[in-house]
């Protein structure tokens, strides 16, 4: 268990890196929801369900929901 | 968006959504998850259902006049039933001290107070997912 703990930490450092490196800003929405999927499951490993159903409810969905809604309000790259 | 097959499975899928999310909320004081986590997933599910049948047919279900209603009407439940501890005891939100019926452990009326605050939350965060959606949608529009 201990293995899987240390992946998915390991990937949520390289998705975090990733969100920020990358000029897409559609591109980084997806990448930040799928960290937050990621953060869920760990929070699941951690043993506190609840978290982990909200985090899955709002982390990966309504946010990135919101943000899609700003980018097409807005522009999609970043100058 | 106008494609047969999202609009089948979404109609398909609503129902189950808020389903679930109303048993969470039900469910809060007795397995994990709550208002917060029940609210935001049937807001979700309001929020598919503009996403799929547009914000127009979206404002004649939830309008921006229920949903006035339904967070003030969510928070003052919260409000009312902690101000009732003050009346009682002289504490926020006493439960126990307050003579509320706290039932048997584990089953679904139990808890005392618990459940009501709960159904408050649920309906505050519901109708605050879906008017955020809709406030950033509809600029554009006017």
């Amino acid at each position: 268990m201990i293995v899987l703990n240390v992946m998915i930490v390991i990937f949520l450092i390289v998705a975090a890196l990733a969100i920020e490196r990358t000029k897409d800003l559609l591109s980084a929405v997806i990448i930040f929801s799928v960290y937050s999927l990621m953060m869920s499951v760990l929070w699941l490993i951690l043993k506190t369900p609840d978290v982990a159903l909200t985090e899955a409810a709002i982390g990966a969905g309504v946010t990135s929901i919101l943000f899609i809604a700003v980018i097409s309000r807005t522009q999609r790259y970043e100058k | 968006m106008n494609d047969i097959i999202v609009k089948s499975i979404t109609r398909l899928v609503i129902p189950f959504l808020q389903l679930y999310g109303i048993y969470i909320i039900l469910h809060g004081h007795i397995s994990p998850g709550g208002g917060f986590s029940g609210g935001a997933l049937i807001g979700s599910s309001l929020i598919l259902y503009t996403l799929v049948f547009g914000v127009d047919r979206a404002q004649k279900k939830f309008s921006h006049r229920v949903s006035e209603i339904a967070e003030s009407g969510g928070i003052l439940l919260y409000l009312f039933v902690g101000a009732l501890g003050i009346a009682l005891t002289g504490n926020f939100l006493s439960n126990k001290a307050a003579g509320f019926p706290l039932g048997e452990l584990g089953s679904l009326l139990s808890g005392g107070i618990i459940p009501v605050l709960m159904i408050g939350i649920g309906i505050k965060v519901a109708s605050t997912m879906i008017t955020l959606f809709h406030v950033l949608i509809q600029e554009e529009s006017q």
